[in-house]
């Protein structure tokens, strides 16, 4: 493992502010005896625009979802946005509400509408009246550009649309984080560049945003750090340009090349 | 290949084709009967089959239910009407109607309690069944319990105004405890109830005469009433006990999640009708011997517990079915875990669970008759005993059990008739 740091670059160079948004010490967690991640270090700035990627089964989607307690960390530290991520669940309630999540499969809740889909947390979470959260989740559906989708169930939905839902889902409480684990995994070709487009425009608005993701081209457009894993360890992080033209780890090579050349 | 096959290999479409409807298909009676009859010779013989066996019951029921006699006092009397001839004698239905419906100890000058009971218990459940309904009239159907007892066993009208007192007193303890403490809430919510009753018992002692219907013990309940009081209190409780217990067994908490399924595993492995037996004769070891805990309180309480069980291993079968995501979405938008259960799971496990709820509830309403086990006397026990043994009625098996079967089959074909509109009306999947 020291060999994998001496890789890395001083990423304090890279921050877009000084405001730390998530930081995570020296944590690690089991699945049973298989210990999935080992020893992640991370600090993720306001404003950064983080790519993971790495091959299948390294602990993306494990990291990502301990940042928002969908899975417990067994050792190590992770703050979020101030609060200390513990078994207190009024905690993980509250980190919950403060980071959106975008999932492979969307999730969306099949028994009710788009606009329910997007009202229900806020009404019930931060106990909004349900006219101004519908007014917000209007604004939203407007945003990702499926507004007259309102009133349908998601079932009638293509992938990319409810993919967007998902999103206006995520941003109708007003999250200061983002998290997406292979948000455009599951959808037919045509269908990746609206959500792309979307995400992109979140990210030009300066939200805060870790994206597990195998698109190398939106990586290269907005990340401003790019991290590989690979066993459950951080073995590569890097400025995009610098990740892609110039990669240390023979891993990050192999992986490089498997995944962008042909 | 030819040459002139390469050549039209590259191709252009150069005009659209237009949509056009499908062929008409061949419609007409013949063509239904041969497709669906006929299509076969294994299908012809078994269509034959089938023609015979209808003339068989045509001609055997027809002249029986041709010649039915309405009007009579005794199965002899009937005979001799019908004088020799195939009739059935359905006068027994007529002359014991009310007993039929309401037990034979029932006093007769109250038969409108029950019966109005029975028309407000449809008024009381539209507003569940049918969710479009203005939620306004739910609070009827909260206060319906209420009446309905008033209605059937009479007493002070105290009665059941103190015991809506008690929920009502505990629902706005836990309310006003709630957000501090969830278990202080519950607690909080029972004393106050408890006390409510208590204090409620003292005042009955002084206004046990207050607005006072005719009180009718539960011995005197019977008939098709009976089976009806069974089913209704014990679906609407089994219900929402089987939705605890199903959670509980999914519970992180090791202790809940093993008493959920030591209750559910002991109670499905016991026939309903040793715990019936239970409930007439060792029950009443259980409590003291003043505390005379009602007949059909205790089977209310053992079927309940029977139809729970299995109404948890339905449910659990939906929360099982639905895929991760669905706990990972709502988690994830920051609900808690009743939020997450209210909104989001149970609505969609239920949804799948319908088939299977509702089975087992058309299966506890028919179970009821197995009360005349115990000596009481429902539609089944009544049949059995007072009427049949009676020396005007013995041996008209016949007309009493059809009219019996035909009771349970309009609502056991009615809840089945709800369920399907129910699943069609919640299918949004569209798959
Ligand atoms: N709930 C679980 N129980 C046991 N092992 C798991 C579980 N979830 C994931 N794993 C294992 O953990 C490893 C990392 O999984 P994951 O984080 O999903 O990888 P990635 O998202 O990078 O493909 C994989 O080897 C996977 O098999
Ligand atoms: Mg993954």
């Amino acid at each position: 493992m020291a060999m994998t740091e001496d890789m890395q670059v001083d990423t304090s160079q890279m921050k877009v502010s000084d405001e730390v948004a998530i930081s995570i010490d020296n944590m690690n967690k089991w699945y049973g005896s298989f210990h999935v991640l080992r020893d992640i270090d991370l600090t993720v700035y306001r404003g950064e625009r983080i790519v993971i990627c790495g091959p299948s089964g390294s602990g993306k989607s494990t990291l990502i979802r301990c940042i928002n307690a969908l899975e417990e960390h067994q050792q190590g530290r992770i703050e979020v946005d101030g609060t200390v991520l513990s078994s207190d669940l009024k905690n993980i309630d509250k980190i919950r509400s403060e980071v959106g999540m975008c999932f492979q499969h969307f999730n969306l809740f099949p028994h009710l509408t788009i606009l329910e889909n997007c009202t229900l947390a806020p009404i019930w979470v931060r106990k909004t009246p349900k006219k101004e959260a519908e007014e917000t989740a209007m604004h939203f559906l407007r945003k990702v550009k499926i507004p007259e989708q309102a009133d349908k169930y998601p079932g009638q939905l293509s992938g990319g649309q409810q993919q967007r839902v998902a999103i206006a889902r995520s941003l109708c409480m007003r999250p200061r984080i983002m998290l997406f684990d292979e948000p455009t995994s599951a959808l037919d070709p045509e269908m990746i560049k609206e959500v792309l487009d979307t995400m992109i425009e979140l990210a030009e608005e300066g939200m805060t945003m870790l994206c597990v993701t195998h698109e190398m081209g939106f990586a290269r457009q907005v990340a401003n750090r790019v991290i590989f894993m690979d066993d459950g360890q951080i073995v590569e992080q890097n400025e995009p340009e610098a990740f892609f033209s110039d990669p240390q780890n023979e891993r990050t090579k192999l992986f490089l090349s498997q995944i962008l050349g042909h | 290949m030819s040459d002139t096959h390469a050549q039209t290999v590259a191709f252009v479409r150069e005009t659209e084709i237009p949509p056009s409807p499908p062929p008409a298909s061949e419609a007409g009676v013949i063509k239904w009967l041969r497709e669906n009859l006929f299509s076969s010779i294994a299908n012809s013989i078994l269509t034959i089959l089938g023609l015979i066996a209808v003339y068989y019951i045509v001609v055997g029921l027809g002249p029986w239910l041709a010649n039915s006699i309405w009007q009579s006092d005794s199965l002899a009397e009937c005979r001799e009407i019908l004088d020799g001839a195939n009739g059935a004698c359905f006068a027994v239905i007529r002359e014991r109607w009310n007993q039929l419906l309401f037990g034979f100890r029932y006093p007769v000058d109250e038969y409108w309690r029950p019966a109005l009971a029975f028309v407000l218990l449809f008024v009381a459940i539209l507003p569940v069944l049918f969710s479009h309904l203005p939620r306004k009239l739910l609070i009827g159907t909260a206060l319906y319990p209420f009446l309905a007892f008033w209605l059937i066993w009479g007493g002070s009208v105290l009665i059941p105004i103190v015991a809506l007192l008690g929920f009502v007193v505990g629902a706005v303890a836990y309310s006003m405890i709630s957000a501090r403490s969830f278990v202080g809430a519950i607690a909080a919510a029972v004393i106050a109830a408890a006390a409510t009753w208590w204090a409620g018992g003292l005042l009955l002692r002084i206004g046990a005469d207050f607005l006072a219907l005719r009180a009718v013990p539960s011995r005197d309940l019977g008939g098709f009433m009976l089976n009806m009081i069974l089913g209704t209190v014990c679906v609407s409780l089994s219900l929402p006990i089987g939705i605890v217990l199903a959670l509980g067994r999914q519970s992180n908490l090791p202790i809940i999640k093993v008493l959920c399924v030591i209750f559910i595993e002991f109670v499905r492995g016991v026939p309903l009708i040793t715990l019936l037996f239970v409930a007439s004769v060792i029950l009443a070891y259980f409590f003291p011997p003043e505390s005379n805990l009602d007949l059909v309180l205790r089977v209310i309480i053992m079927i309940t517990m029977f139809a729970s069980a299995y109404i948890a291993e339905v449910i659990r079968g939906g929360l099982a079915a639905l895929p991760r995501g669905q706990y990972e979405a709502a988690d994830s938008l920051g609900l808690d875990y009743a939020q997450s259960m209210r909104l989001i799971i149970l609505p969609q496990a239920l949804k799948i669970s319908i088939p299977g709820i509702v089975n087992v509830a058309v299966g506890l309403f028919k179970d009821t008759t197995l009360v005349a086990i115990i000596s009481m006397y429902d539609l089944v026990g009544l049949i059995r005993g007072p009427i049949l043994a009676s020396t005007d009625w013995n041996g008209v098996y016949w007309e009493l059990w059809s009219f019996a079967a035909l009771l349970f089959f309009v609502i056991c074909y009615g809840i089945s008739q709800y369920s399907q509109w129910l699943e069609r009306k919640l299918a949004t999947d569209h798959r």
